[in-house]
């Protein structure tokens, strides 16, 4: 991203404002501690999109549908997400904004998510001194919110009712507090390392659908990025606490909560992010993998790993070559000139080749020789560098290289689809489907029910439910307190040891 | 620590009544954990500290060029032996000679803290002071006998294990994989490479291009890639000790006698970097001129404009680069907003209101921290971020494949197949600016008698700012335009007189 260093070569930079491209706008910084105070009307900033990267972004794309719809003269497209209700949107498609109080009142997991942040029962400052930032419904943007308690962050949002919340880093003082504090006292401690993977960046490979949509076919493409990653997460740093987040609509987020990812510093994020990047270059770029041979242990797994969906998400699922035009694309990636007039002949005269079958032919006509000059280990790498190109994991890098970027909360509600950003389990990503995730309209739906056909229930009997537990949220939620456990867990078991550690070292 | 430190060399700035603690300098290279002990003069203080920075700004010069490692050498070589010598000790031979020994080496170690201070009050200073003298580690480290760099691994516990050859034999088909030479004969030297392990966290740069093989967290590092290893402590030690001082700083403040050396010592170490003359040119540029102009733009900023008038629409990076350069052209804040609205011709007003005025006024420092943001140059181009599959901003000399960046050459003019090999050889070479420079100078080839401003010829000015290639091919156009003027006047004057 650009840094304009040059003009105050002398002056030290507010680290607030050090890179995260958020920061950058102090209209965003204005409405800092003081809305929690003020009873007057909420002030009104439009949010800057671009801070966020591009307007294509999955999850400002939810911040721009927000804010086409609150502008009643501008020719909208989109259907209205945010604006007042008169009548009943559909419950399964958008977001009707009536259901957020009951969504946050009733259904958002409060409790594990600040144990989550936390760490610990008790709040410690990986909660306190957290930054979480507010995107409100009439999209005035506050940064800088923290919490003492889960209580005091679950009322704020009930009083707030946010369209969506981000985590931000842990600072070394009370993010209220930075106006207060010397400059060089606040500057960011630690946060999770986060990944985000996003349709948009697929659209170049994807056939089946356009813009917003996704369909099964292309959430193929985020099963196998969220496997390619979360084994080399696990295997190559020896991270053990990874959780995947549905980003709402066409994504996913990854958070890495391990303590020796969270105080990670930027460059050593970068250096992650760059681990993990194997296609390079722009849109001009034709080829966009380079890579040595032999590959480097992690991209040959990786490879392995792809090369086992290529055949249903790409030859079939997408079928990118079928017709003569887009079968160049496929030409243009293999290295003998000969092969590839025989496969052109070859395609040409038999009229209707699919994807499936034209892969196929690069090896049966490579065989019959029909050239002379063919390398086969070449053909081979070049094979391999299509797979990659059009299935290895299209990562947002930005995302994961700094320490203050801050992140869409799990189990927000997406203001485009309504739907809730559960977790997904990162073992077995397959068994996930974008189009099962309940929205907030059906969850508010799902528990009217439930009240209604218990009714006669005594209320005790009532009360030791949880409100999620009536709904399709259950599992979702269970996922995540299992994950918190197992982190809190960790954590406490580390702590212990320190703790030992230090008092040995004294008795000695 | 430090702060103590330096507290005591102001207040005494001369060799006082108190013994000067003797401070022992057995070897030439040195990590510089250690903050010097005893006191200099104020006049030592600066001038040490000059000295230094004349061989730490050479270095930063040969990073702007993107001069490689071999040639940096030699050009920063001479400084250092005039203004920072280090002799081995075979040179000490008792008495004098013992004295300079010492003399040299405490030099090198006061003058090298001397400038923490000056360079700790920003990021930026302190990433590039870090660069820099990292850098000239590196060339000492180079220069030195084995024999010291086996006493420096000894006296400095790096927290490396050593990976046991039964280890090494169980992963070797990793090792080997992931080892940078993998050409015929690698198998047999990953085999008598000895290997140490180490958390990834402390060789990122390793991970950041795959170098080394990665198992649960940890790296494993051949000792062929020690050097990167020492380097990254190096540096990772001496960015934190920065960090630390700068914190420790404003109370240092309070000295005036040392304020004002350090704004200037820091104010030495800046990087040429070209100004634009945009606005000079009177009434600066109308947005409806934008299109007329783009024949004087660098590769880079052509590929936005054509990207910007085919797409009616450029991303984040593209605008940044793209706008702040038209802003170095002299276009005005109102003519910006007229070029922006008008290139976004699918958007409606609404929308660009909302979501992009605000960004260009910010770029003018009309907005937010109210900062007059300058065009970026090539270096800042060259580290931000890299274009995604959507992008169109970046270096086109770095960013496109070959196939492309040779159809862009064409594209504008350059057919000459010499030239365009020279420039791919520039690209492979990593010398990105000589081959911009290369394409200014075959593309103003056609100006005759106009001498070219730009070129890679000895002692010509190479481009470091698209700016600076716009705005020198406007004024050899303009030159030209003046001695068309004037040839046409003399033809006509000259027919005139046959009439
Ligand atoms: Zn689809």
């Amino acid at each position: 991203m650009p840094s304009f260093k040059t003009d105050d070569l002398s002056q030290c930079r507010d680290p607030t404002e050090a890179s995260s491209p958020q920061s950058q706008s102090s209209v965003v910084q204005q409405f800092d501690g003081n809305i929690q105070t003020s009873s007057s009307p909420t002030p009104v900033a439009v949010k800057e999109d671009d801070m966020f990267g591009d307007e294509d972004d999955d999850d400002f794309e939810a911040a721009a549908d927000a804010l086409e719809s609150k502008s009643s003269s501008a020719p909208s497209s989109s259907a209205p997400m945010v604006a007042p209700i008169s009548t009943p949107p559909s419950k399964t498609a958008g977001l009707d904004a009536s259901d957020m109080p009951i969504f946050y009142q009733r259904l958002m997991p409060f409790k594990e998510i600040f144990q989550w942040l936390n760490h610990f029962p008790s709040p410690t400052t990986s909660f306190t001194n957290r930054e979480f930032a507010f995107t409100l419904q009439n999209d005035a943007y506050l940064r800088y919110q923290s919490f003492p308690t889960s209580d005091a962050f679950k009322k704020e949002v009930n009083r707030l009712l946010p369209s969506r919340f981000e985590i931000g880093p842990v600072y070394s003082a009370n993010p209220r507090d930075r106006k207060i504090v010397r400059k060089t006292a606040f500057r960011p401690l630690e946060k999770e390392l986060v990944f985000d993977i996003d349709m948009t960046d697929y659209d170049d490979v994807r056939t089946c659908c356009k813009g917003t949509d996704i369909c099964s076919k292309c959430w193929n493409f985020i099963t196998v990025a969220i496997r390619v990653i979360d084994q080399a997460l696990r295997e190559d740093f020896g991270f053990q606490h990874v959780l995947w987040v549905y980003s709402g609509r066409r994504g996913a987020h990854a958070w890495v909560c391990d303590k020796r990812a969270r105080t990670l510093d930027d460059s050593k994020r970068r250096a992650v992010a760059s681990y993990f990047e194997v296609l390079k270059g722009g849109a001009q770029s034709s080829k966009r993998v380079n890579l040595k041979r032999p590959l480097h242990p992690f991209v040959a797994r990786s490879l392995n790993i792809l090369r086992d969906s290529f055949k249903d998400t790409i030859l079939i699922g997408q079928d990118p070559w079928r017709t003569q035009e887009s079968a160049e694309k496929l030409l243009s990636l293999l290295p003998d000139r000969e092969l590839n007039d025989a496969l052109r002949k070859k395609w040409a005269s038999s009229g209707d080749r699919s994807s499936l079958q034209k892969w196929a032919d690069i090896d049966a006509l490579a065989e019959q020789g029909v050239s002379r000059t063919l390398d086969p280990t070449h053909l081979l790498e070049a094979k391999q560098d299509v797979i990659l190109e059009y299935l290895y994991p299209r990562l947002d890098a930005e995302v994961s290289k700094h320490l203050n970027h801050l992140l869409k909360s799990p189990f927000c509600v997406h203001p485009g689809t309504g739907r809730v950003c559960v977790p997904i389990n990162g073992e077995r990503p397959e068994t996930f489907d974008p189009m099962d995730v309940p929205t907030a309209g059906m969850l508010t739906a799902e528990i009217n029910e439930w009240d209604m056909v218990h009714k006669t229930l005594d209320s005790p009997e009532r009360e030791k439910l949880s409100d999620y537990e009536k709904t399709s949220l259950k599992p979702y939620v269970e996922y995540f307190h299992r994950f918190v456990s197992g982190l809190m867990k960790e954590e406490m078991k580390q702590k212990r040891q320190r703790e030992a550690e230090s008092s040995g070292s004294l008795d000695f | 620590m430090f702060r103590a430190q330096k507290k005591r060399v102001l207040e005494r700035t001369t060799f006082g009544h108190e013994v000067e603690r003797e401070q022992a300098y057995p070897d030439r290279l040195n990590m510089y954990l250690v903050p010097p002990l005893a006191e200099i003069t104020l006049d030592q203080f600066e001038e040490w500290a000059v000295d230094r920075l004349r061989v730490l700004g050479e270095i930063e010069t040969c990073v702007f060029r993107n001069i490689k490692a071999k040639q940096m050498e030699q050009s920063v070589r001479p400084l250092m032996e005039k203004y920072l010598p280090l002799s081995p000790n075979s040179t000490s031979g008792g008495g004098n000679k013992d004295m300079q020994l010492e003399e040299e080496r405490k030099k090198d170690h006061y003058s090298h803290f001397i400038l923490r201070l000056a360079f700790c009050r920003s990021e930026d200073l302190r990433r590039r002071f870090v660069k820099a003298e990292t850098l000239l580690f590196r060339i000492r480290y180079l220069s030195v006998d084995p024999s010291e760099r086996q006493a420096l691994l000894r006296k400095y516990d790096f927290g490396w294990t050593p990976v046991s050859d039964e280890e090494r034999d169980d992963l070797l088909p990793n090792l080997i994989f992931a080892s940078e030479n993998s050409s015929a004969p690698f198998e047999k030297t990953v085999k008598s490479e000895s290997y140490f392990k180490v958390p990834f966290e402390r060789v990122p740069e390793l991970i950041e291009t795959r170098r080394v093989y990665m198992k649960a967290g940890v790296a494993y590092v051949p000792s062929s890639l020690q050097l990167s290893l020492i380097l990254s402590e190096f540096s990772a030690k001496l960015e934190r000790a920065l960090e630390i001082t700068a914190r420790a700083l404003p109370r240092l403040d309070e000295d005036d006698r040392l304020v004002p050396i350090l704004n200037h010592l820091s104010k030495g170490f800046v990087a040429p970097e070209y100004v634009p003359e945009g606005g000079d040119h009177g009434d600066g540029v109308k947005a409806w001129q934008v299109d007329s102009l783009v024949e004087h733009m660098p590769l880079c900023m052509r590929t936005m404009h054509q990207a910007l008038r085919r797409d009616q629409h450029l991303r984040y990076y593209g605008r940044q680069q793209y706008g702040l350069f038209l802003k170095g052209i002299g276009l005005s804040v109102e003519e910006a907003l007229t070029f922006w609205r008008k290139s976004f011709a699918k958007t409606t007003d609404d929308k660009f209101t909302k979501e992009y005025r605000y960004n260009i006024r910010h770029n003018y420092g009309l907005e937010g921290n109210r900062k007059n943001y300058r065009p970026m140059g090539c270096q800042q181009i060259l580290s931000d971020a890299a274009p995604g599959p959507n992008d169109h901003h970046g270096c086109p000399y770095r960013y496109f494949s070959e196939d492309n960046l040779v159809a862009s050459l064409e594209g504008i003019g350059i057919q000459d197949r010499s030239v365009l090999k020279q420039v791919k050889d520039d690209v492979k070479a990593k010398q990105y600016h000589v081959a911009c420079t290369r394409v200014f100078e075959a593309s103003h080839r056609t100006l005759h008698g106009v001498k070219s401003l730009i070129g890679t010829g000895v002692g010509m000015e190479s481009i470091t700012h698209p700016n600076l290639y716009f705005d020198r091919s406007l004024q050899m156009a303009k030159e030209a335009e003046k001695i068309e003027q004037a040839s046409d006047e003399h033809a006509a004057a000259a027919a005139t007189i046959a009439a």
